[in-house]
């Protein structure tokens, strides 16, 4: 039985995709055989940022339509072992994403995989509601500012209420807020909300938090997922995120703005 | 297809009784600009609630002339609002007659008196049919409690967008009510948390309710239809423990020692 994990955030561009994409990496590196769909059917981004695009030949909904067997869609990683990719379709009506569908690939993943990590597309219409009903967990990913918490404030209650473990009445879909584009140097300034200010209002523990990086779009265009930037401050920020999925403590780091003066960090004091 | 053997022996629906709860739109005169005006500031106090809502015009106080009754008018500002009459209960023949032509539904009179104002989201129950238009002077504003009303307990938070009602008690929430969620009970509302979304207490008309919050961070706070919205609830115990009353037809915050 795979855990099933939904990136999910309502707002858009917050950074659900790069998330999916270091997240399911992160969990696959880690020995899990995991697979990362792509909900956002009309857009298409996780397989660019996993550097796969030219080899889509089917997609997630050719497989719904059974046009395409699981096998031929899945794409495997080039870089780590047991890390397949569920590229999106670019042409079809976001509605080809039908519930009996997604349920029964879901199953069928779920036979052999250990994690499905799942790419939702930003709102709250049909493909964001259908990447978080079968959620078993959720990492509501949010930028440090009002209209961003605002809209994982209504994600969280949409998880309570429509998701299938609310609607079956199971334990709740586990929920993690993550944290993305924090810029310590303006929270300080008072232009962003802060950590504590985030988890204060949204009250879900808090999974991670990744510092704002030139190097997460430098990785994005190079189709690499920021997790493997090992040296990066992002980086090492998603890894501490996926150990903390599987338990484990990791102490939270990045969220200081740098305070050594412009001599000491010359001269590395 | 289905084939045409199976669909001879399966009848094409099937009615079954059914006990809805419907809210009653109690009818004391028609005059569209006045009719629209109230039904606008109604709905301003708790907009969620009366979203796509079924609604039964109640002519048991009717007391306008019957010729003034536009059923057409009434129904075109209704679904201009998102409200959609289904019926009228009570009225004299001529007013059912009108009705009739504007395609609704007849309902018997209702056999017991309603409160006025609010959401009054109270069952229209088609299982008393009571033949006599009841003719009783007006009550009292709050109705006499002889049993414990229910309340309501709730322990999740309330996110935005997510609407909890309590439609006979008090409702108490052990946890914080987030900007854009909105609450609502017939008693008294006690958040034990930061009451960040809207609060509505009394919405059937009682003024004595009251809301009560661990931090006062909201959006509206309304009682028994008095409302004050978040610039002018600042004034005084913002971000504090505060008990929110209605004094003297004003809403008067004081804080939660
Ligand atoms: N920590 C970060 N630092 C800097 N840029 C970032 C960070 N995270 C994401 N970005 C950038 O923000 C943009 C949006 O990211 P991404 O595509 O992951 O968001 P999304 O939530 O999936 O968007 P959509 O809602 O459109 O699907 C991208 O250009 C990405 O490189
Ligand atoms: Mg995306």
């Amino acid at each position: 039985m795979a855990k099933i994990i939904t990136v999910t955030s309502g707002k858009g561009g917050v950074g659900k995709t790069t998330t999916s994409a270091s997240i399911s990496t992160g969990l696959a590196r880690r020995g899990h055989k995991t697979v990362v769909i792509d909900f956002d059917v009309g857009l298409r981004n996780l397989d660019l940022i996993m550097n796969c695009e030219r080899r889509v030949v089917y997609d997630f909904v050719n497989v719904i339509q059974g046009e395409a067997t699981l096998n031929q869609a899945l794409i495997r990683d080039k870089r780590v072992n047991s890390l397949y990719i569920l590229p999106a379709s670019q042409t079809r009506e976001k509605e080809a994403l039908t519930f009996e569908g997604v349920e029964k690939v879901l199953n069928e993943l779920s036979e052999t995989f250990d994690y499905i990590v799942c790419d939702s597309p930003a709102g709250i219409e049909h493909g964001a509601l259908m990447a978080l009903y079968f959620a078993d967990a959720a990492v509501v990913t949010t930028n440090p500012e009002v209209s961003s918490v605002r809209d994982s404030d209504r994600i969280l209650g949409i998880l309570q209420s429509k998701s299938r473990r609310a609607e079956k009445g199971l334990d709740p879909v586990e929920e993690y807020l993550l944290l993305t584009r924090y810029n310590p140097d303006r929270v300080e300034r008072g232009e962003m909300l802060s950590v504590e200010d985030v988890s204060d209002i949204l009250a879900i523990p808090l999974l991670g938090v990744i510092p704002e990086s030139q190097i997460v779009l430098n990785a994005s265009n190079q189709g690499l997922p920021v997790i493997l930037e090992d040296e990066s401050d992002a980086g090492q920020a998603y890894d501490d995120a996926v150990a903390r999925l599987e338990g484990e403590e990791r102490e939270f780091r990045f969220l200081k703005a740098d305070k050594k003066g412009f001599l000491a960090r010359v001269f590395g004091g | 297809m289905p084939d045409a053997d199976a669909l001879q022996t399966m009848p094409c629906f099937q009615l079954k009784g059914a006990n809805v709860p419907l809210t009653a739109l109690e009818l004391r005169y028609f005059e569209v600009e006045a009719f629209e005006e109230t039904l606008r500031d109604k709905i301003r106090q708790a907009p969620g609630f009366f979203r796509d809502i079924p609604l039964v015009v109640d002519l048991s106080r009717y007391k306008g002339p019957s010729s003034e009754l536009d059923f057409f008018q009434l129904i075109g500002i209704c679904r201009r609002h998102s409200m959609h009459v289904v019926a009228v209960r009570g009225g004299d023949e001529d007013q059912q007659r009108l009705a009739r032509n504007a395609s609704l539904a007849l309902l018997p009179a209702s056999s017991r008196p309603e409160s006025p104002a609010g959401p009054d989201q109270e069952t229209a129950s088609q299982d008393t049919p009571s033949p006599e238009p009841t003719a009783e002077a007006a009550r009292p504003v709050e109705q006499e409690q002889t049993v414990p009303a229910e309340s309501r307990l709730i322990t999740q938070p309330v996110r935005s967008g997510q609407q909890i009602y309590a439609p006979d008690g008090d409702l108490i929430i052990l946890a914080p009510v987030q900007a854009g969620a909105e609450v609502l009970a017939a008693g008294n509302i006690h958040v034990y948390g930061p009451l960040r979304g809207r609060a509505l207490a009394g919405v059937h008309g009682r003024h004595t309710a009251r809301v009560f919050c661990q931090s006062l961070e909201a959006e509206l706070v309304s009682i028994a239809g008095h409302y004050k919205i978040s610039e002018d609830l600042q004034e005084k115990g913002w971000k504090a423990p505060a008990q929110i009353q209605l004094k003297e037809n004003v809403l008067a915050v004081s804080p939660l020692a």
